[in-house]
């Protein structure tokens, strides 16, 4: 009965230590599943996106029945695969009569679910109904511009939520140096009402322009759809709270200044004296045994005089 | 949210661009009314990704760029709208008991070569694995010493100490995991079984289990219940004597600091007051009643505010699944 499993060939170990908490964190890994029923027009949603975050993405092709993401009990299924494929990032479809075409967008942290928005597909359009130029088809990986258009994405919450989840789900890779020939897609979303957001993704036609900035046209190539938001979960303040924590809040000395003729300076803060409970400082027993020493060397004195005369 | 890392004012309004993750967000814009058509949405949609797109391009070209053999490549900025992470920050493992100990001490690691001089053999041998450098199975002959009693086989010694070596030096490793899997840095390539920990819910919701120091206060505090303090309690074989026995009788101090009120005077008033009121409703403890007053506040603050933040139209379901199942518009 061991408690710890260690990974038995040095493949599988390596397969572990990739999955590890990195410091500075870069892509995240999508999980995108499905549940009892699916309809035709989910389908083809769930196989696009996983077409367009092929490198980083994970499609599993079963059905799930024991998944339901907004009952409590239900997600343990949803965080048992986020362990073992390692992706933070779930989308998961499910089709019934009460929630046609329903998609869930979630994200976890630690593989706890961190936060959920659930939305309608309506109006779909796939990939392949698309034509356009092939030339400018944009490339698998390549980081994507995105476009919120419309002030409900301020003042309705759910919209807010759902601008981050879109955000965290199509923004690819975090890098620092980018290429500026690779740019070639982008992501419009417009919210048309306080519920309904239209999103669309193009691809970046850049033309010749006279200046060094070129002029954008947009072309539309890949899926469009209207996400109807109905449901939505919030993170908990608490998981919230530890998962915006960033890793360069290194320990601050305090108390110490550098000063160019002293050197290294601190203040050393005397506190109150507490009169009213400090113990008195003269050792009792030590007066004691003062005054018996005191008297017994006076006696001995007074024996030695005595002896002496 | 999205507060404007470099805001790019363009030729009518002002966009939020968040040039790190290559955004713009239009808070202005106003749809047309909402009876236009599909295909008239779709061009408006167009025309506007197409100025944000502008937008974000005019500030991203905007940058110094290096040229790299595949392109222009710009250093981006760092990202204004903050993203949760996946994973907890990653904890420092603790020193182990050798490292500990290696520290106090101040004994440094030293590399050790992979091949080295065997003098029995007089050849280069490796230092582990097979055919190795002093080798317990390889010496031929172990001289006998005055201290050996006979009838003890030395090479059946040999290998005994060599198992009880392996055995502590297993059981220290695994202390060392334990340690760290308490403080929650253990190595990643290690797992604990599925049954250690609960599937769902944060790791605070994990229960722990009692300590060897917290089942031993538990027997001090009823010593409270008795009027000597639990200083003539029997004690069973074994148990620990209390820390604080007897009975605690505070005095006023001798002399009196600066300090809020006089105490000998609030102790005094205390006992008049009480004997004083006519009915037990007349005394008032001040104090008592300021700190009341003020948790009471705090709490109506504190909901407030939550009720305020909280969206008013769908609000998440806390509450447990009930029988039925209201329908909602």
């Amino acid at each position: 009965m061991v408690a710890i499993r260690v990974p038995k060939s040095q493949r599988a170990r390596r397969e572990l230590l990739k999955h590890a908490p990195k410091l500075v964190e870069t892509g995240k890994k999508t999980l995108i599943l499905h549940g009892t029923k699916t309809s035709a027009v989910l389908n083809s949603a769930l196989a696009d996106i996983f077409h367009l975050k092929r490198d980083n993405a994970v499609k599993f092709s079963k059905k799930n029945d024991n998944i339901r993401p907004f009952e409590s009990g239900g997600e343990t299924s949803l965080e048992f695969f986020s362990l073992k494929t390692d992706c933070s990032l779930l989308v998961y479809g499910c089709h019934s009569k009460k929630r046609p075409n329903n998609l869930v967008l979630g994200r976890t942290y630690d593989h706890h679910i961190y936060d959920l928005v659930e939305v309608g597909v309506e109006s779909y359009r796939s990939i392949e109904s698309y034509v356009y130029d092939k030339k400018l088809a944009p490339k698998l990986g390549s980081k994507p511009f995105f476009a919120f258009i419309g002030e409900h994405f301020e003042s309705v919450d759910e919209l807010k939520h759902l601008k981050e989840i879109l955000l965290d789900l199509f923004k690819g890779e975090v890098v620092e140096n980018l290429n500026l020939a690779g740019v070639d897609r982008i992501f419009v979303c417009t919210a048309i009402s306080p519920t309904t957001v239209y999103m669309t993704h193009c691809a970046l036609h850049l033309k010749r322009s006279g200046t060094s900035i070129p002029r954008i046209e947009l072309v539309e190539v890949g899926p469009s759809m209207d996400l109807v938001v109905r449901r939505h979960r919030l993170p908990v303040e608490s998981l919230k709270k530890e998962a915006m924590k960033t890793a360069d809040h290194a320990k601050k000395m305090k108390n110490v200044t550098k000063d160019p003729l002293q050197g290294k300076l601190g203040k050393v803060y005397i506190p109150d004296q507490q009169i009213a409970k400090m113990t008195l400082a003269n050792d009792v027993k030590g007066l004691k045994r003062e005054r018996r020493e005191a008297k017994k060397n006076k006696e001995h004195s007074k024996k030695q005089k005595m002896n002496a005369e | 949210m999205a507060e404007a890392g470099a805001v790019a004012v363009a030729a009518v309004t002002n966009y939020e661009v968040d040039l790190g993750n290559l955004m713009a967000y239009d808070p202005s814009h106003h749809l047309a009314a909402a009876s236009s058509s599909r295909g008239e949405l779709r061009e408006e949609c167009l025309r506007k990704g197409t100025e944000l797109a502008q937008a974000v391009a005019d500030a991203l070209f905007a940058l110094p760029a290096t040229e790299d053999r595949d392109g222009p490549m710009v250093h981006l900025p760092p990202l204004t709208t903050r993203f949760p992470r996946e994973k907890h920050l990653p904890k420092p493992k603790p020193p182990t008991k050798w490292e500990q100990f290696a520290k106090m001490k101040g004994i440094t690691k030293r590399k050790k070569n992979k091949r080295d001089w065997d003098e029995q053999t007089q050849t280069w041998k490796r230092t582990y694995g097979y055919d190795r450098v002093n080798d317990d199975r390889d010496i031929p002959i172990i001289e006998a010493k005055a201290t050996d009693e006979p009838g003890v086989d030395p090479f059946a010694q040999r290998r005994e100490e060599k198992k009880n070596r392996v055995e502590k030096q297993e059981k220290h490793r695994l202390e060392n995991l334990k340690k760290a899997a308490k403080l929650g840095a253990l190595p990643s390539h290690i797992q604990l079984a599925a049954t250690a920990l609960p599937i769902t819910g944060t790791k605070a919701d994990v229960p722990k289990k009692s300590r060897k120091k917290d089942l031993e206060d538990v027997a001090g505090m009823a010593s409270s219940a008795t009027a000597s303090g639990g200083k003539f309690d029997q004690k069973l074989p074994g148990e620990k004597p209390l820390k604080n026995p007897g009975k605690h009788r505070k005095f006023l101090p001798v002399v009196e600091g600066r300090g809020m009120g006089n105490q000998e005077k609030q102790q005094n008033d205390k006992i008049l007051n009480a004997l004083l009121a006519k009915s037990s409703d007349d005394q008032m403890d001040v104090g008592k009643a300021i700190t009341m007053y003020k948790v009471k506040k705090e709490k109506q603050r504190r909901k407030e505010k939550e009720t305020s933040s909280a969206s008013n139209k769908l609000k998440t379901q806390k509450k447990p699944l009930k029988k039925f199942v209201k329908k909602k518009a």
